[in-house]
């Protein structure tokens, strides 16, 4: 190489910009990674349910379409902020806990007007949300043992509310709340569509505002987020607290839809929302992850229980076998995908 | 003069956490027996005694794998589903004698941990993760093979379940023999070293050319081997095999045992005795408020405060 | 006189222990290349992270635009104008380009929400004055390195910087892109900002940079325009040696040649290659040698015994002990075969902190002094009693936890740990660097004693004394590839430093010399 001895600053720089192609892109092989990550619980949950619909009558009716629907709606809301929590980086194991206290205090709570019975479970989980976020991200503890003893210590609270889970509290027949979780617009319940539209909302804000930006940024690479200007602590608090929140509301639609806070529901939620999530193509190490394959995710879990439904013979503890195995086998596929496409 | 006023209280505080982390759960159990013997009826008697003993012991035999997986910055979720999927391999299988019976227990435990082993040790999934998949479904897989309780009528497990020696349970001297063979290995073992190594530096463990996938593997196994003991001892307790509740929240029990006794997340270091003292606590405090007419839930609550406060305790010390 | 930019006064700054800085001065003008030279250790890291907000100065003043500063972050001092490009790509790879481009401050519509249209076709505008031309909605880990560099370089200008500070920003980097870079590093000369640049190639020095400030153990040496050195003083003066005069008698503790030394090669690794780390070096080592790989940092010398210790991934090349060909990136078969390797990072990748001295000296020999897994703690005692007399380690017990030590015990303790392992290849990477002067007396005489035992030995150094008179064989790596090799009388500064510098080849200087 030639010394060019650029002793003074007054040296006259080149002539127009620097011609430079980027050939460094992705080949072929790893387009096909990327979609296979992003899009391959959507091919899977395609044709999960094609060969359902040929092998059982029962299966694309109107009516089995719909009901899976609506119980699908409520693990889609814990799981749209789980989303967010695990793309920060982090895991909330608190939903279960919270949807099932969220359940009763609206419950509970519809016995003061339908504004109390919304209210208050947001006030509550959000609460515990913003505790949770404040151990994580002030007090530097880890994500996973945080909302370990959240989960206890909501699940406590919901047994102390309930006499140890004796009492049932009722939804008024005919009230707001009631019609909001039991009742149905354009053929489907309005649970479908309360959730359709937070996933609408979600994937605006994840995508399209700065606090979306600062979720990926915070969960793609820490440092360089401070670095960068990213609020990293108040992103954080604002993800538990988001994912307190919609787990309350979860938790408070399913008691309208149930007409009463059950005080036995949401155990092992948390795992479902997790594993859900993670079959939609979020990576468990944060940074990257799509509000749409967590709704993916949900809806061939969903369909894969029924499917177990539908052939009878099957207990649905076969569901849980599945399941995990579905979760492993994504897992290991996606630390294997990801290694190839080196995002970890 | 101002900075030796403003850095004293920083000290003490440093001070006060450091001893609460290590000797505060000893303290804790001091405290809540004195606090019993004082204010709870009948907690001298040989039957609380029994009773205490016998509910404990489960979680002290679990805790104790847990431990050793902590100690490689590990966890291990899926302690729970093992115990339930032991117990309807039990109930499966006793039907050839109680030996075979609990040697495809063995055979099933070893799978599991194998399998969490293989996934974090030579795929690289994240320890949560990995065990998670198998905390779903090896519970589901425990239901499918034995889809309800089912009573079990073997005298000899009955008696492994119910007998004791000079007033003490079978059950708590299991836990007690398998607490001192487990901390004899951390202590004085080849393969405890380089457990303690790997989990304080991976990349050290590494370049001093130390077995570390083989390592880890054995620990999830041993852990999967332990939590089907609890599993079979909890089983032969209850003299029916309930793989849809049994070690429900097991992890949980757990991970608090061995945090609240002084082994840090962040691995490098194990504490078996303070595991043990932890399960102890957790155990004392539940009885404590069960006795004085609170409400379960008031144990959770409690349960998941002490949880924080131990972690909180042990934040920033040990490995950063 | 363009306009003063920085003015930076006296500054210091101490650590436990070391003197990181001490009073230095830098002056920057608008539109200023200025380099800053210095080997490991002599204050580079601290002066940036001092002007960068990282660490509070001790004394000094740092006058910015006319203002004395403060930064009580990187961010803050960011805003204020001083931008750091770092030697890793400090954005976030699993982002968009353009998303990367421009967080914290994207273009938004009225509604609040991001305007994506916009944002892209800013960011693609942009880029274009850069010389990248990418879809800016691929994410940005798709980019190679030079193309990342250059989007934390936009990012940075962007932010309205007035000085841009650049941490080896070539270290990744393929020639065609740093060609690149040099344009754009041009372009903001012209536009009035001014750049400080650290690199340890001196090529790109003398291709972009006007002035220079040369740091050494902490303090300024040399400080003008660059033109008025020539490579070989620049060298000289990095490295604190005289040109005219070269010791024939030194500060070290090594005791000379070792000619022992005529036996077949006891380590034999022949044209390692890795990827973008080394092309095709090849070592060889007899018992009783002492072998110096000399360079300048980055040019390969630590990985180099890392490829050895199969603690590197290799792309083809081969090593052998004793003429046993080696099972290529097993670092435990490396140790069986008798290699072992001091790591430089004695921090992160030698000890192990939270475990004692007596844990860490028995850790690798460990199997060796059990029987069914069941440590001997006798014999442990043993060995470990018999090498903290031999190496003098000082701890209140062997009980004590390493990371408590001293840094010169620490790396005792792990000299502890390998000679216990009996090893027929001992490769030391900066075995004295850091660690007081007591220690690395200790530790250069020790080298000399196992050398005369009859051990292999490969030693890396950045203090050119300690490589010239503790090696019989100085092996000079530039970029990854051997570039010279000196023995026997040749092995002088003088020929060192020339080879170091590349500006002759080596033969040419071994006839002057």
């Amino acid at each position: 190489m030639t010394t060019t001895h650029t002793d003074a600053p007054m040296t006259p720089a080149p002539t127009g910009p620097v011609e430079k192609t980027e050939q460094a892109g992705p080949g072929r092989a790893d387009r096909i990674s990327a979609l296979l990550q992003q899009h391959g619980a959507l091919a899977v949950l395609v044709i999960v349910s094609l060969v359902a619909s040929f092998s059982f009558d029962t299966f694309a009716t109107g009516d089995n379409i719909t009901n899976m629907a609506t119980s699908s709606a409520f693990l889609a809301i814990v799981a749209l902020g789980m989303t967010f929590v695990i793309i920060t980086g982090g895991i909330d194991l608190s939903v279960g806990s919270l949807f099932a206290l969220g359940g009763v205090l609206a419950a509970w709570g519809s016995r003061h007007g339908t504004l109390v019975a919304l209210l208050l479970p947001l006030a509550v989980c959000g609460l515990i949300g913003v505790v949770n976020g404040l151990l994580v991200a002030r007090s530097r503890l880890a994500p996973f043992i945080v909302t370990l003893a959240a989960m206890l210590g909501a699940r406590g609270l919901m047994l102390a509310l309930t006499d140890e889970g004796a009492e049932t509290y009722l939804v008024a027949k005919g009230s707001f709340l009631a019609e909001l979780g039991q009742g149905t617009t354009l053929g489907l319940g309005n649970p479908v569509w309360i959730t359709l539209g937070l996933f609408v909302a979600g994937a605006v804000v994840l995508r399209r505002t700065r606090f979306g930006q600062h979720v990926y940024a915070v969960g793609g690479n820490e440092d360089a987020a401070a670095l960068m200007g990213a609020p990293v602590a108040r992103t954080k608090i604002l993800v538990y607290t988001l994912s307190g929140l919609l787990a309350g509301l979860a938790g408070a639609l399913n008691a309208a839809w149930l007409a009463s806070g059950v005080t036995i529901l949401g155990n092992g939620m948390e795992l479902e929302a997790i594993s859900a999530v993670v079959i939609g193509g979020t990576l468990l190490t944060g940074g990257l992850g799509y509000v749409s394959g967590s709704l993916v995710g949900v809806l061939l879990l969903k369909v894969i229980q029924n499917v177990i439904n539908q052939i009878g013979s099957l207990d649905s503890s076969y569901q849980q076998v599945v399941s995990g195995a579905f979760l492993a086998v994504v897992v290991i596929a996606q630390t294997w995908l990801g290694r190839r496409r080196q995002l970890m | 003069m101002a900075e030796l006023a403003l850095r004293t209280p920083t000290l003490d505080k440093d001070r006060v956490l450091q001893w609460l982390q290590k000797y505060g759960v000893y303290a804790g159990v001091a405290v809540l027996l004195v606090v019993n013997i004082a204010i709870t009826p009948h907690f001298l008697s040989a039957e609380n005694f029994r009773t205490q003993a016998v509910q404990v012991a489960p979680v002290i035999i679990v805790a104790l794998g847990m431990a050793l997986v902590i100690g490689t910055e590990g966890v291990d979720l899926s302690v729970g589903a093992v115990m339930a999927l032991s117990a309807s391999v039990v109930a499966l299988y006793l039907g050839y004698g109680l030996l075979p019976a609990l040697l495809v227990v063995a055979l099933f435990a070893a799978g599991v941990g194998l399998a969490n082993g293989a996934l974090v040790a030579f795929i690289g999934v994240q320890p949560i993760v990995a065990t998670l998949a198998l905390m779903v479904g090896g519970r589901g897989l425990a239901l499918v093979l034995l889809p309800q309780l089912e009573d079990l009528r073997n005298p000899t497990l009955a008696s492994l379940g119910s007998g004791d020696v000079l007033g003490f349970p079978y059950l708590i001297l299991v836990a007690a023999v398998l607490a001192l063979i487990v901390a004899f290995v951390v202590r004085r073992t080849t393969f405890g070293r380089q457990l303690l190594a790997i989990g304080d530096s991976r990349p050290a463990a590494q370049l001093a050319g130390l077995p570390v996938r083989r390592v880890l593997i054995i620990v999830y196994v041993v852990s999967a081997l332990l939590a089907a003991v609890a599993g079979v001892l909890a089983t032969a307790r209850l003299q029916a095999s309930d793989p849809t509740s049994l070690g429900n929240l097991m992890e949980l029990s757990a991970i608090t045992a061995v945090v609240v006794g002084g082994t840090p997340l962040t691995g490098g270091r194990v504490n078996i005795a303070g595991t043990v003292a932890g399960a102890v606590l957790i155990q004392l405090l539940t009885a404590t408020l069960i006795k004085h007419d609170l409400p379960p839930s008031w144990t959770q609550i409690a349960q998941a405060v002490v949880i924080v406060a131990a972690v909180y305790a042990a934040r920033g010390r040990g490995k950063r | 006189m363009p306009e003063e930019v920085l003015a930076v006064r006296g500054l210091g700054k101490t650590f436990p222990g070391v003197r990181a800085l001490d009073g230095v001065d830098l002056t920057l003008h608008a539109g200023e290349v200025h380099a800053l030279i210095g080997e490991n250790g002599a204050g580079k890291s601290t002066l940036i992270k001092l002007l960068t907000g990282v660490y509070r100065p001790d004394e000094g003043t740092i006058v910015f635009e006319g203002r004395e500063v403060s930064f009580a972050t990187p961010l803050e001092a960011q805003k204020a104008g001083i931008s750091t490009i770092y030697q890793e790509v400090n954005l976030i790879p699993l982002l968009s380009v353009a998303r990367n481009l421009f967080l914290g401050r994207e273009p938004r519509n009225r509604f609040g929400v991001l305007d994506m249209a916009r944002m892209n076709r800013e960011a693609e505008e942009t880029l274009a004055t850069y010389g990248v031309r990418v879809d800016v909605r691929r994410p940005l880990r798709t980019l190679g390195v030079g193309a990342q560099q250059m989007v934390a370089l936009a990012r940075a200008v962007a932010t309205d910087a007035r000085i841009v500070i650049m941490d080896e920003p070539t270290s990744s980097l393929e020639p065609r892109e740093v060609e690149t870079l040099f344009s754009v590093i041009r372009r903001l000369r012209d536009a009035g900002i001014a750049v400080v640049y650290v690199s340890h190639r001196l090529d790109e020095l003398y291709a972009v940079c006007s002035t220079v400030t040369v740091l050494r153990d902490g303090r300024r040496v040399h400080h003008g325009t660059l033109a008025e050195l020539d490579r070989l003083q620049l060298v000289s003066t990095m490295l604190g040696r005289d040109l005219g005069e070269v010791r024939t008698e030194g500060l070290t503790k090594f005791t000379g040649d070792h000619s022992a030394a005529t036996d077949e090669p006891v380590l034999e690794a022949k044209e390692l290659t890795a990827k973008h780390q080394l092309h095709g070096v090849s070592v060889s080592i007899r018992p009783g040698e002492v072998v110096g790989l000399g360079g300048l940092l980055g040019s390969g010398r630590t990985e180099t015994a890392k490829a050895i210790a199969g603690a590197l991934p290799l792309g083809s090349g081969s090593v052998t002990v004793a003429g046993v060909p080696l099972r290529a990136g097993s670092t435990p078969a490396a140790i069986r075969a008798g290699i072992s390797l001091l790591p430089e990072d004695r921090k992160s990748e030698g000890i192990v902190p939270g475990l004692s001295v007596r844990e860490n000296i028995a850790l690798a020999v460990l199997p060796r002094l059990s029987r069914f897994g069941l440590v001997s703690e006798v014999k442990v005692d043993s060995i470990v009693d018999t090498f903290i007399k031999r190496l003098r380690i000082k701890a209140s017990s062997p009980q004590q936890k390493v990371g408590e030590l001293s840094g010169g015990n620490q790396q005792k303790v792990l000299l502890a740990r390998w000679l216990a392992m009996n090893p027929k290849v001992l490769l030391l990477d900066e075995p004295t660097r850091g660690i007081d002067v007591g220690a690395k007396a200790e530790v250069q005489k020790l080298v000399d004693e196992l050398a005369a035992d009859g051990l292999g030995v490969l030693l890396i150094s950045s203090d050119l004394e300690e490589l010239i008179e503790g090696s019989d064989r100085v092996v000079v790596l530039k970029d990854g590839a051997v570039v010279g090799e000196l023995s026997g009388d040749d092995v002088t500064e003088d020929n060192l430093m020339r080879a170091i510098a590349g500006s002759d080849n080596l033969q040419g200087v071994a006839a002057d010399g």
